[in-house]
């Protein structure tokens, strides 16, 4: 049975989420207000502009449910910008610190091929757009794949966070794995 | 290995300013306004439309030092505009690393026969369209993105509207031909054929598509939204209104809850005058931006 997951849905790329999540089975409900967390199996934090994204939590009264959401051990997806609004100056739902814009601006964005620990089937093309990269973390938090030393993706408990963007490359992996965090944490 | 400049690299960063507000800038300090305001990206340039449309005469690329303040002064993408087919303009922004180029109509077109070739550059561009096959000879000169042009500095949706609803309506056009008709379609859309095909399969441009041009209140940007825009940009309609802080507080959070008519109330309420406005149908022909590019 479909499990419902909502999508962070203030600014940015939430409709290429939709699409991913709903192609693997899962219903997709968008979310501007509190009330759209209600009942919510998981949650994507999608790429975006962060300043953009951190003031439209704030108008809409967002952040402390979201804390509370992920405190309650919903699995939460957060990919580029949704990495920082995962971290201690943003949400403060993650135990580490993203540096934006990490790699430089727009001429620096990329595209490359990247391991990712526990994704079987060979590299994922991940796209890296203006993207974060973690500075530095915590014990509890695991790194499953670096690009020059740097984390890019990291995981703790059922928090995932990606500095790049799989929703746009028809990369589905990435959503599978969050997807089965939603499953387990629904059957828990 | 990095792959640097990719066409989903490019179009990528469009991708990412969806549902957002693009706001027009003169200085450091509106960039700074626009972006504590909620703005996604904005756009560096000397004079706002209306003002170019004021004062006449060859409107140019941005003095790079006035980029390069913007740039300092805020963490959202900097746009910024170069000439129709002044292609070392555009060479320039891309030195300066601007995040996107927008070979914009406001501007004096520097080539009356050629667009720039921008597949030859790593930044992406964005580009004005009236209707589709305007749109896909941009998409295959190599745009990242689209906007529709409306008509700049006039405070007026109807142009935006109309070229909007152009767009849209070729595009569901497309959708019900066979294949010899769309040959015949691409024919007469003066567009490249494979872009045709796709459109056609898809039901939508391969980029990203805002509006723009006339922008003044949230309830248009709402409109545009409604009618198919992922988006927009707010040229003259901020910075030349009453009270630019809370207008662009008001047509982000209008753009966010595009669907929500009470939320767009909410919004709406006590903003204060808009720009001064000029409705387009009386503007003389020489004076309309949109008929700029080909």
């Amino acid at each position: 049975m479909g499990r419902t997951v909502g999508v962070l849905a203030l600014q940015g790329d939430f409709e290429a989420h939709g699409r991913m999540l709903r192609s693997l089975g899962a219903q997709v409900r968008e979310v501007r207000v509190p009330a759209d967390l209600d009942g919510l199996d998981g949650l994507v934090i999608p790429g975006g502009e962060s300043t953009t994204m951190t003031l439209g939590i704030e108008r809409e009264g967002l952040a402390e449910p979201l804390r509370e959401l992920g405190a309650a051990g919903t699995p939460v997806l957060g990919t580029c910008a949704g990495l920082i609004m995962l971290d201690r100056d943003h949400l403060g739902m993650m135990d580490l610190r993203a540096e934006r814009n990490a790699f430089g601006r727009q001429v620096r964005s990329f595209e490359a091929d990247l391991e990712i620990d526990g994704i079987a089937g060979g590299p994922v093309r991940a796209v890296f757009i203006r993207a974060p990269w973690v500075a530095e973390h915590g014990d509890g938090v695991e790194v499953l794949a670096a690009v020059d030393g740097h984390p890019v993706v990291v995981r703790e408990g059922n928090l995932l966070a990606i500095s790049f963007h799989p929703e746009l490359t028809g990369e589905s992996r990435i959503h599978e794995r969050f997807l089965a965090l939603v499953r387990d944490a629904a059957a828990a | 290995m990095r792959d640097e400049a990719t066409f989903t690299v490019r179009a990528g960063l469009a991708e990412m300013l969806k549902g957002g507000v693009i706001m027009d800038v003169v200085d450091a300090e509106q960039a700074k306004i626009a972006e504590a305001a909620g703005a996604a990206a904005v756009m560096a340039l000397e004079r706002v439309p209306s003002d170019i449309r004021r004062d006449g005469g060859v409107a140019r690329m941005s003095d790079p030092s006035m980029i390069r303040g913007i740039q300092e002064a805020v963490t959202i993408p900097v746009m910024a505009k170069a000439r129709i087919g002044h292609f070392v303009e555009a060479q320039v922004l891309e030195a300066l690393e601007v995040d996107y180029i927008d070979e914009s109509e406001v501007l004096t077109p520097a080539d009356e026969a050629n667009h720039i070739d921008k597949w030859g550059f790593k930044v992406p561009f964005v580009c004005g369209a009236t209707n589709l096959g305007e749109a896909l000879r941009r998409i295959g000169e190599g745009a990242a993105m689209i906007r529709s042009k409306g008509e700049a500095g006039t405070g007026d949706i109807v142009e935006a509207v109309r070229h909007m609803r152009k767009i849209n309506g070729e595009i569901r056009r497309l959708t019900t031909l066979d294949d010899a008709e769309l040959a015949t379609a691409a024919k007469e859309l003066q567009s490249p054929l494979d872009l045709v095909r796709a459109v056609a399969r898809d039901g939508k441009l391969p980029v990203v598509v805002f509006s723009a041009g006339g922008v003044a209140t949230p309830a248009d940007a709402a409109l545009m939204m409604q009618l198919g825009a992922e988006g927009v940009f707010v040229g003259s309609g901020i910075f030349k209104s009453e009270d630019p802080e809370r207008r662009a507080q008001a047509v982000v959070e209008a753009t966010t809850h595009f669907q929500d008519p009470a939320r767009i109330a909410a919004a709406s309420e006590g903003l204060g005058q808009a720009m001064v406005s000029l409705e387009s149908s009386k503007l003389e022909s020489e004076q309309l931006l949109a008929q700029r590019g080909w």
